[in-house]
């Protein structure tokens, strides 16, 4: 035993030992075996059929190993220690974060629509290419995440699959459309900014992929948001028309954006589990009222009105107090009937169908090249 | 490179390095413009990451050689009055570039023959007399060895990839081969440019630029088509219907909001 | 069909960020093949100047140690603190060491 682990173990062996269900179809995990975890033989198969707070009865002898395993990984993560891709995990926990994961990744790539629509009428050459960039960065972190999520044993072409189905989720903000120039300002300022302040924690989360990909995004993203104020601030003191542009995006913009926290905390069904995981580490309404606080100042700075009739600070508190959220049209937009969801997939849709040859074509050379190699060795 | 120096036989005007430095500006501009296109909608996300960089590579080419322009000119024009408010007749950008992008063949074919003839071009602008011409160049070679290595190894992978790709980069080769003319041709700014010692004689660019395009296309299993005399050369600014549409878009906050800071 | 299913193969992507420093793991890309593994990496890894030189490798080539036998491989050497320089007491005074 010893003598193969000096070795080092052919990663063949490192296969899942349980039965899994149907979202882990082995074939489809392989190429990523250096990454996936083991499970533990005795264990049988009930980590990957069944949620750890309903053990069934007859999995009982087994759940003292269970219970001595969770035991072990909590109070790894209640330590601040990251849990790595072959480090035993509750399958929930990566349950969650497969879905946490990948909703990311697919908001990176679904984001890169509202602002690409610009990239072609952009206003300036300086601004074209700061765009391009941009935009590049989102697919960039776009990868970055489906490589992440990739390690918890599921291949970034089923995420894909997810995603053109309409099966999967992502931030429900890009599904809102980009009529104007003002569009990509009030993007930059709001869209990203909200996003920093939800992904700066992430940075800290328990699991090693995900918290070093959220580190090397929020290191690039940091040129999103000042480069979104800086247009809206450019307009604002524009022009009359540049102003009512400005403005006019801000209107569009600022309640998707207060919703791109999610529901309040009373009605977010993940956020406990996800904060005892160290998934998650300030509440959906703790970072909304961040971001409020930070932000309405930006707005008075750049002479923008704030529309939210009922917005006032609060001496007693310290902070500002908005009025209520339209949660009706953040399940509206949710469930798809947002003014650009259909366009949205279409679009994906038809990248992804228009560039099935390309991808094929790729591939068939390799596979020549190597038959060729083969035969000259 | 011992590419023997073009005699210079006329001092260079200031009119003629304006023309020219927009000529080569225009073609680096509006094929970036169509790379730019492709952003969000490729075939795979590497390949969204890789157009965007070379869409980049050309667009900083693109507003180094304007701003030099409007320098020369004098007339206050900046790289954005260039960009934005000349009409299609104005614009000296080479009619390949301008070609629609089509699918992810045309596209790769249409960037593999600029590639392959800028490679060479840069090379050789690196001796212009103008010290700005060969700055560009020494950086744009750099980046234009990138891109080549790109494009080549598409046309590669797709040519001698399966039945649907081979056929379908043969005809972007196809349609895009007569456009080829116009990069070795007289009678344009580039042939006066050359003459004056600030560029290379287009004419002499052929033959790196075909031992550049021949090895790729036989192992891409490619048939190079036959050449034929096609003279509507963008550099004499004769331009197809695409240009115009291409500029309403590129153009159209600059056009609908004169005047205004962006 | 299952040539459809067929996706691009993954490849890990070591960076070095400048000369004098080892090439660090920095994540995955998918590629067809080495050349174009490449070049994948560079052009999302290295967008920010990250790196003077790249190494790619399959995924499925590497070989990782066993987890499970994490205990038998690394703790024994838990107790070896003698290798530390720590371990030893020297006098202040004594210089050099």
């Amino acid at each position: 035993m010893l003598a193969q682990a000096a070795g080092g173990v052919p990663l063949a062996q490192l296969r899942y030992t349980a039965p899994l269900p149907a979202a882990y179809d082995t074939e489809k995990i392989d190429r990523r075996l250096v990454l996936c975890h083991i499970v533990p033989e005795d264990c049988g198969g009930f980590m990957y059929t069944q949620g750890l707070d309903s053990l069934g009865a007859d999995c009982l002898h087994q759940a003292t190993d269970a219970a001595a395993l969770e035991q072990r990984f909590q109070s790894k993560v209640d330590a601040d220690d990251r849990i790595e891709p072959k480090d035993w995990m509750p399958d929930a926990y990566r349950q969650t974060l497969i879905r946490q994961i990948s909703q990311h990744a697919h908001s990176e790539i679904v984001g890169m629509l509202p602002e690409g629509n610009w990239i072609t009428r952009a206003p300036s050459l300086r601004r074209k290419a700061v765009l391009i960039a941009k935009v590049q960065d989102e697919g960039g972190h776009g990868m970055y995440l489906y490589s992440a999520a990739e390690t918890l044993g599921i291949s970034r072409d089923e995420l894909l699959e997810q995603l053109l189905a309409g099966t999967a989720k992502y931030s429900s903000i890009f599904n809102y459309p980009t009529p104007t120039w003002a569009d990509v300002g009030a993007i930059g300022w709001l869209v990203d900014g909200a996003a920093i302040m939800n992904q700066i924690p992430i940075c800290r989360c328990s699991y090693g992929p995900y918290a070093r990909a959220m580190v090397r995004i929020c290191k690039e993203e940091s040129f999103h948001q000042r480069q979104g104020f800086e247009i809206m601030m450019t307009l604002a003191r524009g022009t009359p028309e540049q102003h009512r542009m400005a403005q006019d995006a801000l209107n569009r913009w600022w309640w998707p954006s207060i919703m791109m926290f999610g529901p309040n905390d009373a009605a977010s069904k993940h956020t406990a589990q996800s904060m005892r995981w160290k998934i998650k580490r300030f509440s959906n309404d703790e970072l909304r009222q961040k971001f409020i606080d930070i932000t309405v100042p930006q707005a008075e700075f750049l002479g923008l009105k704030v529309p939210d009739p009922d917005l006032r600070w609060d001496e007693a508190t310290q902070h500002y107090v908005h009025g209520p959220i339209d949660w009706k049209e953040f399940e509206e937009v949710l469930k798809g009937n947002g003014p650009c969801n259909r366009e949205r997939l279409e679009t994906r849709r038809r990248a992804h169908d228009d560039g099935r040859w390309v991808r094929e074509a790729a591939l068939a050379y390799a596979e020549k090249q190597r038959a060729r190699e083969t035969q000259a060795a | 490179m011992s590419a023997t120096a073009t005699p210079v036989t006329a001092a260079a005007s200031d009119d003629l390095r304006f023309r020219y430095a927009v000529h080569l500006g225009d073609t680096s501009l509006i094929l970036a413009q169509r790379l730019g296109e492709w952003v969000g909608h490729a075939p795979a996300l590497e390949e969204d990451l890789a157009l965007a960089n070379i869409a980049l590579d050309l667009l900083g080419q693109a507003r180094h050689l304007l701003s030099y322009a409007g320098e020369i000119e004098g007339k206050g024009r900046s790289e954005d009055d260039l960009a934005f408010l000349r009409d299609p007749s104005d614009f000296g950008n080479l009619a390949l570039v301008e070609q629609p992008n089509v699918d992810f063949g045309h596209t790769i074919v249409r960037q593999f023959l600029i590639d392959a003839w800028q490679l060479e071009l840069f090379e050789r602008l690196q001796s212009s007399v103008e010290p700005r011409f060969a700055e560009l160049a020494a950086k744009a070679l750099k980046e234009t060895r990138y891109h080549y290595r790109f494009s080549s190894g598409w046309m590669v992978r797709l040519g001698d990839g399966t039945e649907e790709s081979h056929q379908r980069v043969q005809a972007g080769l196809d349609a895009l081969w007569k456009f080829t003319n116009e990069l070795f041709a007289p009678g344009a700014v580039d042939e006066e440019a050359a003459a004056a010692g600030l560029g290379p004689d287009p004419a002499s660019l052929r033959a790196a630029w075909l031992a550049n395009v021949e090895p790729v296309l036989a192992e891409a299993t490619l048939k190079k088509p036959a050449d034929v005399s096609y003279r509507w050369f963008g550099k004499r600014n004769q331009h197809g219907e695409h240009l115009s549409h291409l500029l309403a878009e590129m153009q159209f906050m600059q056009r609908t909001y004169p005047g205004m800071q962006w | 069909m299952s040539q459809q299913r067929k996706q691009w193969p993954l490849y890990e992507v070591f960076i070095r960020a400048r000369s004098g420093l080892e090439h660090k793991h920095v994540g995955s890309i998918h590629a067809v093949d080495a050349r174009q593994a490449v070049e994948h990496a560079r052009d999302l890894y290295t967008r920010r100047q990250e790196g003077v030189s790249i190494w790619v490798v399959r995924s499925s080539d590497i070989t990782a140690s066993d987890p499970g036998e994490a205990e038998a491989l690394f703790e024994p050497a838990k107790d070896k603190i003698y290798r530390h320089p720590t371990f030893y007491s020297i006098p202040d005074e004594v210089k050099n060491l």
